[in-house]
């Protein structure tokens, strides 16, 4: 690169590489990060016992205070969500320091006692990996948010590169040459969605922006940053405790006011300080309809139930923050647009996926020469993570039907399935036939995909989950499609095997 | 793609150059890396001291854009000529920042005291 070259060559350079170092990790983030999309219907199907009749969330939230006064009655605080048609049961978190350990339960809302329903993390551990990646969450973070400058970096470079955006639309040359067809998907996969692409990752870098860029808070607020929240009107100010014992409310109490002033059910209570003379309940409400994400917030007096503040008006720059947070989020999105989102999250995955397929295609040797150590790490890499993590997930729902319910630690080790078998998944499939390699690698996912349908019909077989079924049935067509479209350049390729040269190296 | 080619050139007679070639690769990854968030972090830090709006509101705006002033920093840095030039821009760059927030946080101090 220190000769003179042009401005595109090192941005094309710039795209190759920088979307290279990262793309398995960006493979996997985008993967989990559209399944999160539907994080809720995931949790559910994983969670069959729970009823989706809705309760009376009053009564809830005081029978949640009881558990929680048992549990913690000193803790730094108590969260509640409460019970609501799409999610029915009540969870609870407490913990005694902001540094952790966060404990959580799930309660039944007409006991207020844990549910009885098979322990899993459901859709929240994809839901956490797209930004923590099951590491310390510092640590996690940090990898992820580098990842994503990273590919916004190899987006801005990809666009200077891609100079006939619009023309390349139309443009699909499969029959032309393996390395064309590849590139072609690419700019096919990354240009129709390229307005979401950007979106996502800037979106996702700003949801991250009080840790990595904590500069600001800095020199404006010494580094307070619930002070800025309050200002800003992201979060209502909280208050410091007293030390003396105090006599809280019956925390229904507290919703049926807040009920009554804004005239629908908060989806969430937090109470800090709970035991604490002045401990504070804040209710949140959901989003008022629009794309930012700003919570409505009320905070009580626990001990009096008198209203002690309202989250105050967000400016411009704020709004515009929230709105970022609220598109990356999605959570205004009603359903169809939902599944234009989660299309596009694919179709995301696709673009990095044939990127680093690409990267392999370009770099196959003339015939007779030697696979350089690079070119087969990456070859090896490249089906481990793209087929192994398919594979993973797949095993991840069947392990949530097929393991005990009574089993230790169940929920971890519904965790530890998808990690052995996209593991497993990924050291097989460096060790298939090399032609075969790839058709194989993905027709197993797509195999335990279609399988998933069944075993559910065995174990469970109730008819509401029939949508998750059919979606998990046919992202195992989609995958044994690919094989079979992996297989078939194999097959085309031995009559003319001077035509096309590597497409199944890839 | 075509520095990829460059470097697969290993073998030839061009082993130093080769070596130029990575280091040079290397000094503008960490450039990038570095100095682009450096400039980002001082730029988001100065950002709500010369705003002309709220401070929530300047450091709500400050946030949201770090990340835009780190992808051109790093855009930068691997379009410029040579490393030293990228680095001596970056350089440049980062110093006038910091003189900028030294006045500015000096400015404040006073004002706020």
């Amino acid at each position: 690169m220190s000769r003179p070259r042009s401005f595109r060559q090192s941005m094309a350079w710039l795209h190759t590489w920088s979307g290279l170092v990262v793309g398995w990790v960006l493979f996997a983030i985008f993967v989990t990060g559209t399944a999160s999309y539907y994080r809720t219907e995931i949790s559910h199907w994983m969670r069959p016992e729970l009823s989706e009749t809705a309760a009376d969330p009053v009564a809830a939230a005081t029978r949640a205070g009881t558990f929680l006064q048992k549990t913690m009655p000193d803790a730094a605080a108590w969260s509640i969500r409460l019970p609501s048609a799409e999610s029915p049961a009540v969870t609870v978190y407490w913990w005694r320091s902001f540094a952790g350990p966060f404990h959580h339960a799930l309660l039944d809302p007409a006991t207020g006692e844990r549910a009885s329903v098979r322990d899993t993390h459901g859709g929240n551990f994809l839901y956490r990996f797209h930004y923590e990646l099951n590491l310390p969450p510092i640590w996690g973070r940090w990898i992820v948010s580098a990842c994503a400058m990273n590919l916004l970096i190899a987006l801005i470079s990809g666009i200077v590169t891609h100079r006939r955006i619009f023309a390349d639309f139309f443009t699909f040359r499969r029959a032309r040459s393996a390395q064309r067809g590849w590139l072609d998907a690419h700019n096919v996969m990354g240009v129709l969605a390229l307005p979401f692409h950007l979106m996502i990752v800037y979106t996702g870098l700003v949801t991250l922006s009080s840790m990595l860029m904590p500069w600001a808070v800095k020199t404006a607020y010494h580094g307070d940053i619930l002070r800025y929240y309050a200002d800003a009107g992201i979060l209502v100010a909280g208050r410091p405790p007293v030390g003396r014992p105090g006599q809280a409310l019956p925390l229904g109490e507290i919703v049926s006011r807040a009920v009554a002033v804004m005239g629908e059910t908060p989806e969430l209570m937090v109470v800090s300080h709970p035991g604490d003379a002045a401990a504070t309940a804040t209710v949140y409400f959901e989003e008022p309809p629009g794309l930012a994400h700003l919570h409505p917030q009320i905070a009580y007096d626990a001990a009096t139930g008198a209203e002690l503040g309202r989250v105050g008006e967000a400016g411009a720059a704020t709004r515009t923050g929230a709105v970022m947070v609220g598109l990356h989020e999605a959570h205004f999105a009603a359903a169809p647009l939902r599944l234009l989102f989660f299309l596009c999250g694919l179709m995301g995955a696709a673009a990095v996926a044939t990127g680093l397929v690409l990267w392999t295609v370009a770099r196959v040797p003339k015939k007779g020469a030697p696979e350089g150590l690079g070119l087969r790490f990456v070859r090896i890499l490249n089906l481990g993570t793209i087929a192994g993590l398919p594979a993973g997930l797949a095993a991840y729902f069947l392990a949530n039907r097929l393991l005990p319910a009574g089993l230790d630690a169940r929920a971890d080790r519904e965790v530890g399935a998808f990690f052995a078998v996209w593991m497993l998944a990924a050291l097989a499939s460096a060790l298939y036939p090399r032609p075969l390699a790839w058709p194989i690698a993905l027709a197993v996912p797509g195999f335990a995909f279609l399988a998933i349908p069944g075993v559910d019909a065995l174990t469970v077989g109730e008819f509401r989950f029939i949508g998750f079924d059919i979606a998990m049935a046919l992202l195992g067509l989609l995958l044994l499609l690919a094989a079979r479209l992996a297989g078939r350049r194999v097959l085309a390729r031995n009559p003319a095997q001077s035509r096309l040269h590597g497409t199944a190296e890839a | 793609m075509s520095a990829g080619q460059v470097s697969a050139d290993r073998g030839s007679a061009h082993a130093s150059a080769t070596r130029a070639y990575r280091l040079s690769v290397a000094a503008r990854v960490l450039l990038a890396a570095g100095g682009g968030y450096a400039i980002a972090a001082l730029a988001s830090a100065l950002l709500p001291l010369i705003l002309p709006v709220t401070r929530a509101e300047a450091v709500s705006a400050a946030m949201i854009t770090s990340f835009a002033i780190m992808a051109a920093a790093v855009i930068w840095v691997f379009a410029a000529r040579t490393v030293g030039r990228a680095a001596l821009v970056l350089g440049l760059v980062a110093a006038l920042l910091t003189v900028a927030l030294w006045l500015a946080g000096a400015v404040q101090a006073g004002a706020s005291a």
